[in-house]
């Protein structure tokens, strides 16, 4: 092959003073603001910063792809040297064949419905003028590469035919078989379990030292990007506030809104009665608002009149830049919600609400069954939270809308409020039953009526479950919108006028009109921003603590769950594998599908173990694994044993227990032991 | 339905056949002959078993089987949707797609508008206009859908070009927008991306990512508006004097010959029936996700 000598750009993408705006009713709307980075060739960098901050239009600017109503005003985009707007239209399709790729969110969109996995991978080798027979086996050694089991069936298959995780790897498949310069990856693993977020993250470590792409990895998932990243900026409103050594930016922050960002997240094992979560006040500037000073300004403690008129500029403090007036100051930040709560321990005086025994749930008939819940058994007490977690198809939904009567279990199961039967269906069940257990939805969207007022939202709940008419529906619909941190001024707004969060606490405030027992919270923060996501959790430990109402929480979040749970539940195909107050869940002994779990979850305070690999997907419920049903992904696996008898739940301690033949005392044993020589292997690297 | 709809006019059916200056005797002698003097129900019963039977009975007016009728005009008809499906579908699919890729640019608001405009013009309105312009004024087409005796294929299609053009025109409203719309959702979506950005020509996205996922639903669209072709053939094939289905029904109906209005109409529901199960039918042969079941 005669390559054409040139000069080697030092960097892989470089952005210079960028500015995009986006046209919305006849105005243009700065989305991205002067902004300036530089990716060096074989560096991995992220890019942070809350959703509406101009991280998605960066991607696409790149890659010269913005939607019809985008536009660089000023500025250019260079990619490996090449200047990407000034491109004709050959020239730039010879770049997105050969120098860049992108991978984004939600990979079932990103693959053709109608084509086979197989074409659609070989167009690749298509577009690099490979013949015909040669782009199937390319595309066959390809999937492999990106270890797919069975690369031959795969080909065959559709998109829609294979999971999250084995489209994503697809999608991964047809980034690097280019073999690019530049690896956009934008929110790859938002959407994904964490067993499967964990893997896709590893697949994309490895294959980057094979490949030696430089990768611009967006993310909204401060760990995520501590995990894959050597350098990391962090976007605010379009500009760069901070950028350096992902490290260094991580554990001493210098711009205020770093600071706030990393007080937000539950870390280090924070519960909620060790003190609340810090929140940040306010909101992001809308796209197009005029920002003469610092952008965040606005929401900044520390800030003064020089804040407010005067951008600062991306100053270097060596080795790294803020755009701070006083960057020395920034950790300095005072909370903008006081850690101290006073949480009464309402578990001493605790009464069991729900009692739940031998619940199942089996849908479909004939030869056709999928088992979706197993032989559920627990209680909950009041005031307690009790989280559920696993991977999707575990059956924390379907024991969910079990509770609330949506879905009537199995006969033979028994679901008792209060010492009294609850009816298997909500038809059957009394008033007093149904305002008891209520539910806080993931999508506050497409849970509030779109064309009703929050008064009237809130006020209906009042009628209806609480049976309240008049003046004293006036003042309890003040005292719960009060409740919930919502202003009287929110009353006449319709759903559309409110944020993510504001919508989510009027969704809060709904399930809570009746005063209920029990509240199911079905992932209530997995739509929200970080700062956002804190005051909401803030808000159900408070009204926690006043109301002493259960909550049955369940996230795939376990920082989330960590802080707000009491007691924690892993299901897993249906099954609860191990049940336990929530410490001694996480600090085990575990459950080696537990141990799975918590290993899966990257971690922000660099205090990472060596990851278990779950081999293999979650089995189909419809057919599932003889014995115990985990054998089949088991690293822990004892042999025959585990193939032929289903383990009972036996006590760690007599609160926490576990599904697994291993006796709880080896299992900790085994679970202590120093993994040597697996440390993390990025940072090995990239030092 | 239609067998109850039709005996609450009224009038009688020997009175419209004798004329309303006949003798109130034989009235009731010749309706008592047709048979239209017993109980509804057992009318209804007998209709039901012959039909069954594949004998859909005599005309009352003509005094002849209406099988033969309904098939002949059935054969007419078909031939009449078949030419304008052949002319509308082509027309409507481009159309949409050209729009699409221009969206918002002036050609995409002429087919917009125009489509729009088309449609909503009822066909007797815009079939007197053509037969002006097209017919009289202009003498491109014949004015009359009765091709002459034992005229070859080719000249037939050339005589139903005039009948089928009103069709047309509120055809490619429907289909041309479907068609805009799916392939505006096809291009602005993720897949589309990636097709861009694995380095393909406009023109491979298009023609392999594209124009696929973007016609499905149009082709559920055409076909089950082959079926309201049948409908809209009444109008059309009575203001072209075409001796389709539409016309025997429309003439059966006013002179209250049961037997062909109801064999009729039945032809008609059972068609209109089955283009929409075949709509569905195409629509998963397509589609994968629905070929395949949704399990794994």
């Amino acid at each position: 092959m005669g390559c054409t000598v040139r000069s080697m750009p030092e960097s892989a993408l470089r952005f210079d003073r960028l500015s995009v705006a986006y046209r919305v009713g006849g105005q243009d709307r700065a989305v991205l603001r002067d902004l300036s980075l530089k990716i060096a060739r074989g560096e991995a960098y992220g890019l942070v910063g809350e959703s509406g901050c101009g991280k998605s239009t960066v991607a696409l600017t790149a890659v010269r792809y913005l939607p019809r109503n985008g536009r660089i005003i000023s500025g250019s985009v260079a990619l490996d040297g090449a200047d990407v707007m000034r491109l004709d239209k050959d020239a730039l399709r010879t770049l997105r064949a050969k120098t860049v790729s992108m991978v984004y969110q939600d990979p079932g969109k990103a693959l053709n419905p109608s084509i086979r996995i197989g074409s659609q991978v070989a167009e690749v080798f298509e577009v690099m003028g490979l013949p015909p027979a040669e782009r199937k086996t390319r595309a066959f050694e390809m999937l492999k590469k990106v270890r797919i089991a069975d690369p031959a069936s795969v080909m065959q298959r559709y998109p829609h035919q294979l999971s999250g995780g084995m489209q994503q790897r697809v999608a991964i498949a047809m980034a690097l078989a280019s073999d690019p310069t530049m690896l956009i990856l934008d929110e790859p693993t938002t959407g994904l379990d964490s067993t499967v977020e964990a893997e896709v993250l590893d697949l994309v470590t490895d294959l980057r030292r094979e490949f030696g792409a430089s990768i611009l990895f967006i993310s909204h998932n401060l760990a995520v990007v501590a995990k894959m990243c050597d350098r990391v900026g962090v976007l605010y409103a379009g500009m760069l506030v901070e950028e350096g050594p992902t490290e260094r930016i991580f554990t001493a922050p210098r711009h205020p809104y770093t600071v706030a960002l990393l007080r937000c997240l539950p870390r280090g094992g924070q519960r909620k009665d060790q003190g609340r979560l810090d929140t940040i006040p306010g909101i992001l500037p809308s796209p197009g608002a005029r920002l003469p000073g610092c952008p965040f300004a606005e929401r900044c403690a520390i800030a003064d009149a020089r804040c407010v008129s005067e951008l600062p500029p991306l100053r270097d403090l060596g080795g790294r830049f803020a755009r701070c007036h006083y960057p020395e100051r920034a950790v300095q930040l005072p909370r903008a919600t006081p850690a101290e709560a006073a949480v009464p321990n309402v578990r001493a005086i605790a009464d069991p609400v729900l009692k739940i025994a031998n619940v199942s749930k089996t849908y479909g008939q004939g030869d056709h069954r999928i088992r979706a819940v197993s032989d559920v058994s627990l209680t909950l007490m009041a005031g307690e939270t009790l989280g559920l977690v696993g991977e999707s198809g575990s059956g924390k939904t379907t024991f969910a809308r079990m509770l609330l009567g949506i879905v009537p279990p199995d006969p033979g199961g028994r679901i008792e409020l209060d010492g009294k039967p609850l009816a298997p269906s909500l038809g059957h069940r009394t008033p007093e039953q149904i305002k008891a257990v209520q539910i806080v939805f993931q999508n506050p969207d497409s849970a509030l009526n779109r064309a009703h007022t929050v008064a009237r939202i809130v006020g209906r709940a009042l009628r209806r479950l609480a049976g309240l008419r008049g003046a004293e529906l006036t003042r309890r619909l003040d005292g719960l919108i009060e409740a919930v941190r919502l202003t009287p001024r929110h009353l006449t707004l319709r759903p559309r006028q409110l944020s993510g969060g504001l919508k989510q606490r009027v969704a809060i405030a709904r399930s809570f009109a009746g005063d209920p027992r029990v509240v199911v919270c079905d992932e209530p923060t997995s739509a929200l921003d970080v700062s956002v996501q804190a005051a909401v959790l803030n808000l159900l430990a408070e009204l926690q603590s006043t109301h002493a109402v259960s909550y049955v929480l369940i996230s795939h979040d376990l920082g989330i769950v960590r802080y707000l749970s009491d007691r924690i539940a892993v299901l897993y195909l249906g099954r609860i594998m191990e049940i336990g107050p929530s410490e001694q869940v996480f600090q085990g002994p575990h459950h080696p599908y537990t141990e799975a779990l918590l290993s899966a979850v990257p971690d922000l305070d660099g205090t990472r173990k060596s990851r278990i690999r779950l081999t293999g997907e979650i089995p189909s419920a419809a057919n599932p694994p003889s014995g115990c049903v985990f054998q089949s992904r088991c690293p822990r696996k004892l042999g025959a044993i585990c193939e032929t008898t289903e383990p009972p739940l036996n006590e760690a301690t007599p609160l926490h227990l576990i599904r697994c033949h291993i006796p709880a005392a080896e299992l900790e044993n085994l679970q202590r032991r120093p993994n040597s020589g697996a440390r993390d292997l990025i940072r090995a690297e990239s030092s | 339905m239609v067998f109850l709809g039709s005996q609450v006019l009224p009038g009688s059916v020997a009175l419209s056949i004798l004329g309303p200056e006949a003798d109130p005797r034989s009235v009731e002698l010749l309706n008592h002959q047709l048979g239209v003097d017993r109980p509804l129900l057992v009318q209804w019963f007998g209709w039901i078993w012959h039909f069954l039977h594949g004998d859909m009975g005599l005309s009352y007016v003509h005094q002849a089987p209406v099988s033969p009728m309904v098939m002949q005009a059935l054969g007419y008809s078909l031939k009449l949707a078949a030419v304008a499906l052949l002319l509308v579908v082509p027309l409507g699919i481009v159309g949409g797609v050209v729009a699409a890729l221009k969206v918002n640019r002036p050609l995409d608001r002429i087919i917009s508008l125009g489509g729009l405009s088309a449609t909503v013009l009822p066909e007797f309105v815009s079939g007197i206009i053509l037969i002006l312009v097209l017919g009289i004024w202009l003498h491109w087409l014949p004015i009359s859908a009765a091709w002459p005796n034992g005229a070859d294929p080719l000249t037939q299609i050339y005589y139903l070009v005039l009948p089928s053009l009103p069709l047309v025109l509120v055809l490619f409203g429907y289909i041309s927008r479907m068609a805009r719309a799916g392939m505006i959702e096809a291009v602005e979506s993720d897949y589309t991306r990636t097709a861009v950005l694995k380095g393909l020509t406009w023109g491979q996205v298009v023609w392999r990512h594209v124009l696929r996922n973007a016609l499905l639903p149009t082709v559920t669209v055409v076909v089950t508006q082959a079926g309201y072709l049948m409908g809209g053939l009444v109008v059309i094939e009575t203001l072209f004097r075409y001796p389709g289905i539409g016309s025997l029904i429309f003439t059966a109906a006013t002179q209250k010959d049961f037997p062909i209005l109801e064999s009729g109409v039945f032809v008609v529901g059972t068609i209109f029936t089955m283009t929409t199960f075949l709509a569905d039918l195409s629509y998963s042969v397509l589609n994968p996700r629905i070929r395949m079941g949704t399990g794994q």
